[in-house]
């Protein structure tokens, strides 16, 4: 049994601790570098990209995440988590991110809020169903970034080396596969430097 | 591809959670809101302090004024409709607003029915005294609920009532047997399944917003350490002496509200908050409007 954090500075910190739990691990609920340094891994929830970020910098989670991310600490960013750990925001350049991973997103790319979906995606051979809310995509991403879920001309599931990230939501609908990818197959596995 | 779907309206509220919706009325006013954190915020023509002092009908906002703050940021942006009209909502809809508040700071367009909030792709929130309210707005179709509290009056005194109530009555749902659940849906005047729902969760189904009267960093702290999941501030930052340094430390409030140190360092020197009014002395309760 794993301790995996979720970043609870703001959004649905709730539903990815839901899922850490179904697939048998232990949730923390990270808001302290204190914190910060009990857990195996890290999923930066769904919530507002710009609000996580301010508040990220004003408790010092912004830097020492960083820090980690660069010795192999494991990190999981899903739709305002996948822009603060992409490289830039192409139409908002002035916002801050974090540079882990080597994409380039677009921030509700896929339109206003009535055009949010719900689809369902090929994961490892398997249907899954996810939730696309004002979501960003996926403009640009360098070599080394392998695309582990395409959907119409993007791919919405990348991962390079320890930093996994989805333009969607994993954790509003039932299925524990993406979390369960993170946990087994990157959180595991993990050689922290 | 399936647009509008409960799934995704009750999913993007549960993104606003342990954040702050402010209420603005200019594009510069929601840059001040976007840049101190807001989670969204709530385009207004005229905030609720001064809808109570104009009294005279409310109606929703003009469209170049939303359009207008829709522009401004990048943050999902709110609006508010008339009690039950049907068609200021499509309006908004068309619009392309994220969210639409059915909200009794408005006047009513209708005195007997609320919108059927099922029918539109973009989400809803409404506001709710006790969990029957709370429930009859979200067999209504209502994502997202946040207590009505007292709108405009800087008292946080019926924002903290209703959070109370909705709560007590949670958690009697909870602990209830089964063979009661029925006769305390017809008491309450909520559909039985949806009671059954909270007994299950030990929750409401959808997010559970505080409002009306938050005037503080520490009105906001109360409001979490409630059980809010988040907290809307209407006339509090921008009747406030200076909106930028209030907007910021109320965001860092609800994100350590049990954290009282903290708490004591972000209310300080953030200059004087809104001026409050008494309960008793209102003409209007704004709260008795909903069905």
């Amino acid at each position: 049994m794993l301790k995996i954090g979720v970043l609870a500075v703001q959004g649905d910190i709730r539903e990815h601790a839901n899922m850490i739990e179904k697939i048998g691990h232990t949730p923390v609920k990270v808001k302290s570098i204190e914190t910060l340094n009990e857990v195996e891994g890290l999923i930066i929830p769904g919530g507002e990209s710009t609000t996580i970020s301010k508040l990220m910098k004003k408790t010092g989670l912004w830097e020492e995440l960083k820090r980690k991310a660069q010795n192999g600490f494991p990190i999981f960013g899903t739709c305002a988590g996948m822009i603060v750990v992409s490289k830039g925001i192409k139409n908002y350049p002035q916002q801050e991110t974090l540079g882990l991973i080597d994409i380039y997103v677009e921030r509700n790319a896929y339109g206003r809020q009535v055009f949010s979906f719900e689809e369902v995606l090929k994961f490892q051979e398997k249907d899954i169903k996810v939730t696309f809310i004002r979501a960003p995509k996926i403009v640009e991403y360098g070599e080394n970034v392998e695309k582990l879920i395409e959907f119409k001309d993007a791919p919405v599931l990348v991962r390079e080396n320890n930093i996994l990230a989805a333009s969607f939501h994993p954790e509003i609908e039932d299925d524990p596969s993406v979390h369960q990818y993170f946990v087994e197959t990157i959180v595991a596995k993990k050689q922290v430097k | 591809m399936e647009k509008g779907t409960w799934v995704v309206k009750k999913g993007f509220a549960e993104m606003f959670k342990n954040g702050v919706i402010m209420d603005v009325t200019t594009a510069e006013q929601a840059k001040i809101a976007e840049e101190a954190g807001a989670v969204a915020v709530m385009a207004l023509e005229r905030v609720p302090a001064d809808i109570r002092k104009a009294g005279g009908v409310a109606r929703m906002a003009s469209i170049s004024k939303i359009k207008e703050i829709m522009e401004a940021v990048s943050i999902p942006v709110m609006a508010k409709v008339r009690i039950g009209h049907i068609a200021e909502a499509r309006i908004l809809e068309a619009l392309g607003v994220d969210f639409i508040d059915e909200s009794e700071v408005l006047t009513p367009a209708d005195n007997k029915y609320h919108l059927n909030k099922h029918e539109y792709k973009v989400p809803f929130v409404c506001g709710a005294r006790n969990l029957g309210e709370a429930l009859r707005r979200i067999a209504e179709g209502a994502a997202m609920i946040r207590t009505k509290g007292e709108a405009g009056t800087g008292n946080v005194v019926e924002a903290v009532k209703h959070m109370r109530q909705v709560m007590d009555e949670v958690r009697m749902v909870q602990n209830m047997p089964e063979e009661e659940l029925v006769t305390f849906a017809k008491q309450i005047g909520a559909p039985v399944d949806l009671v059954a729902e909270v007994k299950k969760l030990g929750r409401l189904p959808v997010v559970n917003f505080a409002a009306g009267g938050v005037a503080t960093p520490a009105d906001a702290a109360l409001m979490m350490l409630l059980g809010a999941d988040g907290v809307f501030v209407g006339s509090g930052i921008f009747k406030s002496k200076d909106p930028k340094k209030m907007a910021k430390a109320i965001v860092e409030a609800v994100l350590h509200y049990d954290d009282p140190e903290k708490l004591a360092k972000i209310s300080e020197d953030i200059g004087s908050p809104m001026e409050g009014l008494e309960i008793e002395e209102l003409d209007v309760h704004l709260q008795e409007r909903g069905w």
